[in-house]
This record gives C-alpha cells, sequence and structure tokens, in this order.
C-alpha cells in the first residue's frame, strides 16, 4: 500500500525540499557542500544532479554570507533554502539571523516579506564534542520574527518542512542529527503540517510530558516503562517551539495535573522554563506538583562516549524524573 | 565633463535634496526635535548621487547607519522620511525604524542598516535574486571604510566573487571608522587594495566629484549587468560633521583645519562651479533649484509635524507577515 510507504527521517526532509522545488521556480537552496556532495549527511543527496547547480548552490564556507544571501534573495522574491551544517555554526551567523532576517520585516514598517528557510542540524550523541553538539533553539526562540521548528519523526519533518518552505517568514528548521536514519511511515504526495500546531504522541490521563525532537522518542519509551507501574503518560510534542502551541499543552495539563518539561539542551534558560511558567501562569489551580525540568547539566557537551551518555537526557531520566513528580501528590 | 548637461543637473539634484534633507534633520536634531541617533551623510552626497544615477529604479541598493542619503537619491520621498526621523506613523517604516532602518523597498533600497558591514551579505542576495530571475538588475552595497574590517564584507565580496554575481561594493571611504582614523586601524591607505584579494576590478574615484564618481559607477553597473560580475569602486570622502549629531568643529579626533580643508571642495559647490564656468547653467538656475528643493524640505516638516503618532496596538504589528505568528 502506497500510504504505507516508510521513508528515513533525512529522505523526508530531502523529499519536501525536493516537490517544493518542483512546484515552486523560487525556491533555490545555498550551503556548503550540498551540491555534488548532497550535504554531510546526505540531506541535500541528489538534489544539484535533479536541479542544476543554479538551484542547489555551493557556498564558501561563510556562515554570515550564506544567511545574508537569504536574507537579500528572500526580501526580492525568492524562497531561499539556506544550510547551516552544524547549529553551533549559527552562532556565526547571528548578526544575519538575528539582526536582519527577524527584525527586517518590523523595522521596515512591515514592508518587506522574507520566506527564508534555515536549515541546521542540532543535537548530541555522536561524540561529536561541544561545538558540533548543541542545543541552541532557546536562543531562537528568544527573538521576535523568527519562527522555529524540531521534528522529531520523519512523517513531521516532510509535513513540517513543506510548511517551513511555504512560510512567508524567517523559519528555523533544525534536524536531529540523531534522527536522520530513523524510519517511518510518509506519504509520497506532498503535505504539510502547520506551524505552531503540537501533537499529541501518546494520550494519558496521569501526567503530561511536554518533548520535542529526540527527546519525544525518550519519553514514548519512558512512557511504556512507566506504564507497567500503572502510571499513564500523555506526551505532547509540539513540534514548532516557535509559535508554541501552548493551548494543547494547557488543556493536556488541566486533564493530568502534573507536567514535566523534556529538553537536550541546557536546563537552565532553556526552554523547559518557559513552558513551565506558560503552565504556571495559565493551569496553576490544576497542578498537584511543580512543574519539573528535565535537561542537560549546565556545561558543554562532552567528548567521550562515557560522558556524553550521562549528559543527554534519555528515558531512564525521564523515568526517575516523572516517579519524582508523581510521589510529591 | 562630457557628461550631457541634464545628467550633471539630475547629479546636481540628488545631491541638493540630500544636503537639504540632512541639515534640515540637523536642525531638528538641535532642537531635540527628533529622537534617537542621527548620522548626517553632508560631505559625501556625490557619492550616494553619483552611483544612484547610474541605477535604473528597480535596482537594489543596501545602506548603511548613514543612510539617509542613500534613500533620498534613490529616489525617496521627503515627507515620509521626514516622518520616520520623527517617529511618526506616516513615516517610511510607521515609526517602527527611524533613521537608522529607513527604508523602501519599492525603490529598491533594502535598508539603512545599524549593524556595520550587514548591508553587504543582503546586497549579495539581491544580486543572486536578480540573476536567477534573469532581470537584468544589479544591487550595490554601499558600505564605510571602517566596514570593510569586519567578517561579512570578508564573506560577502569573496561570496560575489565566487558566485560572479551582478554586484557593485561602493565604499565610501571618509577616512574615519567612526572617531577612529583609518591609519589606526588599518595598515593599507587604499581600501581598494583589497579588491584583487577577491579576484574583482578596483578603482579610486574623487568622492567629493559627483561626475567621477557617476563615470565609474556607470562602468561598474554596466559591467554587472552584463554578467561582467562585481567590482568595487572607493570614493575618497569625508563627513562635514561628527560621526553622529550635528556638530563639526572642535573635535578631539580630527583637526578644525581638516575640515575646512574637505569643505573647500564641497560636492555640491564645486560641480555648480564648473557648470557655471563651463556656461552648462547659470547662477540663477541653480539659486531656483535650491529654492524649489528648499520649499519641498519645509513641507515635508510640517507633514512630520502634524502626522500621528503609532499608537501602542501597534508595537506587536508587522513582526510576522500574517499573526498567525508568536506566542
Amino acid at each position: 500500500m502506497a500510504d504505507e510507504r516508510k521513508l528515513a527521517y533525512v529522505m523526508a526532509f530531502n523529499e519536501a525540499v525536493k516537490q517544493q522545488m518542483e512546484v515552486d521556480s523560487s525556491v533555490f537552496c545555498a550551503g556548503e557542500d550540498i551540491g555534488a556532495f548532497g550535504g554531510v549527511f546526505g540531506t541535500f543527496g541528489g538534489l544539484q544532479a535533479k536541479f542544476g547547480a543554479d538551484r542547489v548552490v555551493d557556498t564558501p564556507i561563510s556562515e554570515q554570507a550564506i544567511v545574508g544571501l537569504g536574507v537579500g534573495a528572500a526580501v526580492t522574491g525568492l524562497r531561499p533554502i539556506v544550510d547551516l551544517m552544524f547549529m553551533d555554526f549559527i552562532c556565526v551567523a547571528l548578526d544575519q539571523i538575528v539582526n536582519q532576517a527577524a527584525k527586517l520585516k518590523y523595522m521596515f514598517g512591515g514592508d518587506a516579506v522574507l520566506p527564508l528557510t534555515i536549515t541546521t542540524a542540532g543535537g548530541g550523541g555522536l561524540s561529536a564534542a561541544a561545538q558540533h553538539s548543541q542545543s541552541l533553539e532557546a536562543l531562537l526562540c528568544h527573538i521576535p520574527g523568527l519562527k522555529v521548528v524540531m521534528p522529531s519523526n520523519p512523517y513531521d519533518m516532510k509535513g513540517l518542512m513543506t510548511a517551513c518552505i511555504q512560510e512567508n517568514n524567517p523559519t528555523v528548521m533544525i534536524k536531529h542529527k540523531r534522527l536522520l536514519g530513523m524510519t517511518g511511515h510518509v506519504p509520497e504526495e506532498s503535505y504539510s503540517i502547520p506551524l505552531g500546531k503540537g501533537n499529541i504522541v501518546r494520550p494519558g490521563k496521569d501526567v503530561t510530558i511536554v518533548a520535542y525532537a529526540r527527546m519525544s522518542n525518550e519519553a514514548l519509551i519512558a512512557a511504556e516503562e512507566l506504564a507497567k507501574d500503572g502510571i499513564d503518560c500523555e506526551i505532547i510534542d509540539p513540534r514548532t517551539l516557535q509559535p508554541l502551541d501552548t493551548d494543547l499543552i494547557i488543556s493536556s495539563v488541566k486533564k493530568t495535573n502534573h507536567a514535566v518539561v523534556v529538553h537536550e539542551a541546557v536546563r537552565f534558560g532553556g526552554l523547559g522554563g518557559e513552558i513551565a511558567s506558560q503552565i504556571q501562569e495559565l493551569a496553576f489551580d490544576y497542578l498537584d506538583a511543580p512543574v519539573t525540568r528535565i535537561g542537560a547539566p549546565f556545561s558543554p557537551v562532552p567528548f567521550s562516549p562515557a560522558l556524553e551518555q550521562h549528559y543527554i537526557p534519555d528515558s531512564k531520566t525521564i523515568v526517575q524524573g516523572i516517579r519524582d513528580v508523581m510521589a510529591r501528590v | 565633463m562630457d557628461l550631457p548637461v541634464h545628467v550633471q543637473l539630475d547629479l546636481h539634484r540628488r545631491m541638493v535634496r540630500i544636503r537639504l534633507f540632512e541639515e534640515a534633520a540637523g536642525r531638528l536634531a538641535e532642537s531635540n526635535r527628533l529622537p534617537g541617533f542621527l548620522h548626517l551623510y553632508v560631505g559625501e552626497e556625490a557619492v550616494a548621487a553619483g552611483v544612484c544615477g547610474a541605477l535604473n529604479d528597480d535596482d537594489h541598493i543596501t545602506s548603511t547607519h548613514r543612510g539617509h542619503g542613500h534613500l533620498v537619491a534613490k529616489g525617496g520621498d521627503f515627507n515620509r522620511m521626514m516622518a520616520e526621523l520623527m517617529g511618526k506613523a506616516t513615516g517610511y517604516c510607521k515609526g517602527k525604524g527611524g533613521s537608522m532602518h529607513i527604508s523602501d523597498t519599492s525603490l529598491g533600497m533594502l535598508g539603512a542598516n545599524g549593524i556595520v558591514g550587514a548591508g553587504s551579505p543582503i546586497a549579495v542576495g539581491a544580486a543572486f535574486a536578480n540573476r536567477y530571475r534573469g532581470r537584468g538588475q544589479v544591487a550595490v552595497a554601499f558600505f564605510g571604510d571602517g566596514s570593510t574590517n569586519i567578517g561579512a564584507f570578508h564573506e560577502a565580496a569573496n561570496m560575489a566573487c565566487a558566485l560572479h554575481l551582478p554586484i557593485v561594493f561602493a565604499c565610501e571611504n571618509n577616512e574615519y571608522g567612526e572617531f577612529t582614523p583609518r591609519d589606526k586601524t588599518m595598515a593599507i591607505t587604499d581600501i581598494v587594495d583589497r579588491a584583487a584579494g577577491y579576484g574583482m576590478p578596483g578603482v579610486i574615484v574623487d568622492g567629493m566629484d559627483v561626475i567621477a564618481v557617476h563615470e565609474a559607477a556607470v562602468e561598474a553597473v554596466a559591467r554587472a549587468r552584463s554578467g561582467g560580475g562585481p567590482s568595487l569602486i572607493e570614493a575618497k570622502t569625508y563627513r562635514f560633521y561628527n560621526h553622529h549629531g550635528v556638530q563639526n568643529l572642535g573635535l578631539k579626533y580630527r583637526s578644525d583645519d581638516e575640515v575646512a580643508m574637505w569643505k573647500q571642495r564641497d560636492p555640491i559647490f564645486t560641480l555648480e562651479d564648473r557648470m557655471i564656468e563651463n556656461k552648462a547653467a547659470t547662477r540663477d538656475q541653480f539659486d531656483a533649484i535650491w529654492a524649489e528643493l528648499r520649499a519641498g524640505i519645509e513641507a515635508a516638516i510640517a507633514f512630520a509635524d502634524e502626522s500621528p503618532y503609532p499608537t501602542p496596538d501597534q508595537i506587536t504589528v508587522g513582526v510576522y507577515t500574517s499573526m498567525s505568528g508568536a506566542s
């Protein structure tokens, strides 16, 4: 059956780009090594061969100019997809992302449209060490003018990437490096998932777990473990972090009366703090325990597998966090 | 001076419009009628006028923190400019941008920019889009000498040359990066020396001579438009006022004599003298032009004064293209 077709996360990304390039001649891609080489993770594989070097452009290693290329081309009528190989490299291009892409429309009194997609690869788990493993999404979510997307599975990847390309605002699509090979059901036809709409990954009645990207999948494993103890977890994957589907989170917490937020990023100052605040502001009277945040310790991502496996939260950390929350009742 | 008289008069008019706008803005700032920072373009008029005079209406430019001159030279409307400087709802940016972000995308003016060097990568993007669409349009990045020391310039220049884009890099070398002289911040005298490092032609022009700037710009724009790739123009110029504000004399970092020397070479008055000498125009003609344009600036101040301020409900409007937007 065609609708049972399986596809890897990385190819779901690739297919979304390919299908949008087929239907919209204003879409082009630019970035380091994305042409003949196909991108370091193969994310852009085959696209230059199909669409030519004018539409899939190999650039110098110049992150500011790569994003600037996207900003200038977007504001003059194209629909660029610009790739920053690793999320850590956004720091090299932050002026163009934060001061230019995010603000041009506002500074121009609304007189600008920036249909720009910045794609990058985030997250740890590959022993890639402190400069190739970060989760810096909170930094981006703090900037008015940007939209930030972090898919947790192949189906969401294709639908969200399609939405990013069609979106008329600057979006940052963060692929998780550890999910690139994950396979799942992905329809062949083009479809989009609206930005700002979360997903109930697993319905449950006892505790709400808000988790995105790879942590959403870890939360699923944790939920199966906790089910054995009779704890029924509801998992919300916001999918888009900016704008955040606060309504979905709040309605879940009102039902379960408990909330745990999980991310791979450093806990302090992470998005978990924002989500926890929203929950206590909007559902304080429904809470039976404080909202708990699970995230990485306050250190750079360590290199050695012996350290990194304890640094990044996993299903075991989540199980423990939820047991702690439920024990307070 | 082989340029047709009507072209010379067009360049003159662009310069006078800039001068009048900037002098008026300076007076308003002195009497505390303009909020925020003000970076005046007075003295550098020949660069914006000479370059923009070589462009079509649909060509693109990116600008700098000293950006009023570029917008005026591209055809900016005095009323909407003055209203923006005052933070009024009728301004170019509805009071959201101000002096440092003034823009008019319908004129291809992609914004003044508060970040030194940030405009050049954006101009590269505009140039890419123009070639991609086969529109025959070019992009010009205006930037100062100081911004060639920032990484964004290097990345933009290299990428433009690597991709062979239809772009002109127009450097306004006014010899100071804010308050520090060029010889303290770089070991070269001429910015144009950097062009060879990217593989593009570069030329030095007298930035106080609008005809010289214009002729260099016509050549560079023609090269870009015909697929010949990027080039760099270094215009040696000078800002008559301070980095910001309206003080011009008694500054610690440059001498009054130096200012006086450059003012002797005022780009507008030297052009007028040459045209009168060459019998291309008369003093009466110039007087009439100044009077006509001065009336326009007085009307713009009145328009801005009478315009309403934006209302607080506008603060979060215009962040996203549709307000399906932010939480």
